[in-house]
């Protein structure tokens, strides 16, 4: 399980959101939601460390993750998969490599379990036949793809996704969306999921946290989500709706 | 007040490169690959320079020179001496801060922007041990290798000049060289060379790691790792000039 607890970040002088407080449970997903710049991304970075609070705790299975040693944070690190936005692939190397890449620094796996492994991962993702595509010949749909592959390869517990439908047509978002589920429900990984795609929330989340006026505005699960009169959040989502 | 700030922070990045130089693991297949982009790939451009630095230099000096009274393996004296302890490391090394120092600021910049560092943080990879240490590593192996290239290059265009132009005779130009070779002065060359290696690796890793704000920012990123390598050379040339010698 990870709580966040009272959790305020600024850059300078600019306050990004304060005193935020929410749980994401074992086995669910969490939406995060929010306009552009709202602080979303900057959120889910904090749950893994990637950057730290001016205040506040991030704890991951009992323990704050700000407290931890740099050995011991990297340990935790491992249990989480992260899909970036650009989906972050190394651009030095092809797509399978990207996925075989964790695996190659962090297991003892033979060459031939490695291969069996990314093989499995890549047709995970619906990208059995990839080959050894260089990353700047995958369209954006795969990369993200690949992405999630490379983040499902070392098995973890969490799954951070940081818009993972942003740039992609409807078709593929769908398609995206349908991944996030299937893996979460066939692998029991808990998520995270970052976006303002109020059709992906509705498809794949159980519960989501709106993030608005520099703090955690409305956070309630998906059900609770379709009966709020919470007005900015309505407005949100009504908006978000508009646009499709 | 930036300036502290920057120095505070490229402190860090050098604590942290030394903490994980021991996870050799993690970066020994990239310090592989860094040791053929920074020197082997490096050779031909530091060559060249060399080769036309002692050229030049022994024309020069033969046209400076002309007296009865001057032996001419003098010129070989001052030009041999003056690439092996001057020459061959300042031209390499402000070549190679072009060369060596825009590429890897470049690369870790577009890696940083492109959020490819923070993938290999959040996979549970020490970015800096991965990422830093081979490229400095690479550099104070490299560079002296660079610098025996150069000075040897350098040393064989001043005798290629005086024999092509008239101006000394290729005997005569040995003769002066032997006659003023000291070991101390390979020493003190290879020292520079060793300097210099770092101060371009490490500035630009430290420019490239933290760059912020897309193209532009990887942009300034490389110029400030050239321009500063630069500066940083200069000034390492001279605090070395008065302390060693």
């Amino acid at each position: 399980m990870i709580e966040i607890k009272n959790l305020t970040k600024s850059f300078g002088d600019n306050l990004v959101w304060k005193d935020v407080s929410l749980q994401i449970e074992e086995g669910r997903t969490l939406a995060i939601i929010g306009k552009s710049g709202c602080g979303k991304s900057v959120l889910v970075k904090h749950i893994n460390a990637l950057m730290t609070p001016d205040e506040g705790e991030v704890i991951v299975d009992g323990r704050n993750i700000f407290k931890l040693n740099y050995v011991e944070l990297r340990l935790v690190r491992q249990q989480f998969g992260f899909l970036f936005q650009g989906a972050a692939l190394f651009d030095s190397i092809s797509a399978y490599e990207n996925v075989a890449f964790p695996l190659r620094y962090f297991t003892n796996k033979t060459e031939k379990e490695i291969h069996k492994r990314v093989t499995d991962c890549l047709e995970m993702v619906n990208l059995g036949n990839i080959g050894n595509k260089g990353t700047s010949e995958l369209s954006g749909g795969m990369r993200k793809r690949v992405g999630l592959a490379r983040a499902i390869v070392l098995q973890p517990q969490y799954i951070m996704y940081d818009e993972p439908t942003s740039g992609l047509d409807p078709e593929t978002s769908e398609e995206i969306n349908e991944l996030i589920v299937r893996l979460s429900e066939n692998l029991n990984i808990t998520s995270i999921v970052v976006t303002h795609d109020m059709h992906s929330v509705l498809d794949i989340a159980d519960s989501a946290a709106f993030l608005d006026e520099q703090k955690l505005s409305w956070y309630g699960t998906i059900d609770e989500l379709r009966e709020s009169n919470h007005e900015r959040l309505m407005s949100f989502v009504k908006a978000s709706e508009y646009q499709i | 007040m930036d300036i502290f700030y920057d120095f505070g922070r490229y402190g860090r990045l050098l604590y942290q490169a030394i903490r994980s130089s021991t996870e050799v693991k993690s970066y020994y297949r990239n310090f592989v690959s860094e040791m053929i982009k920074t020197g082997y790939e490096s050779l031909p451009i530091v060559m060249l320079a060399g080769l036309f630095t002692g050229a030049v230099l022994t024309i020069q000096t033969s046209y400076q020179l002309i007296s009865a009274l001057i032996p001419k393996s003098t010129i070989g004296a001052i030009v041999s001496q003056s690439i092996i302890i001057e020459l061959a490391a300042v031209i390499s090394g402000l070549i190679l801060a072009g060369r060596v120092g825009a590429r890897i600021a470049t690369e870790l910049g577009t890696m940083r922007v492109s959020e490819q560092i923070d993938a290999l943080e959040s996979m549970g990879f020490n970015s800096v041990s991965f990422l830093v240490v081979p490229r400095v590593l690479a550099g104070f192996v490299m560079f002296p290798v660079l610098w025996v290239a150069a000075a040897t290059c350098g040393i064989g265009g001043g005798i290629l000049a005086g024999w092509v132009t008239g101006s000394v005779p290729a005997a005569d130009f040995m003769q002066g060289a032997r006659e003023f070779f000291f070991a101390w002065d390979i020493i003190f060359g290879l020292t520079k060379a060793v300097v210099f290696g770092f101060i371009i690796t490490s500035i630009s890793c430290f420019k490239g790691y933290y760059a912020t704000g897309g193209a532009e920012g990887v942009g300034n990123a490389t110029t400030n790792a050239a321009v500063l390598s630069c500066i940083y050379i200069l000034l390492a040339d001279l605090v070395l000039a008065a302390v060693l010698l």
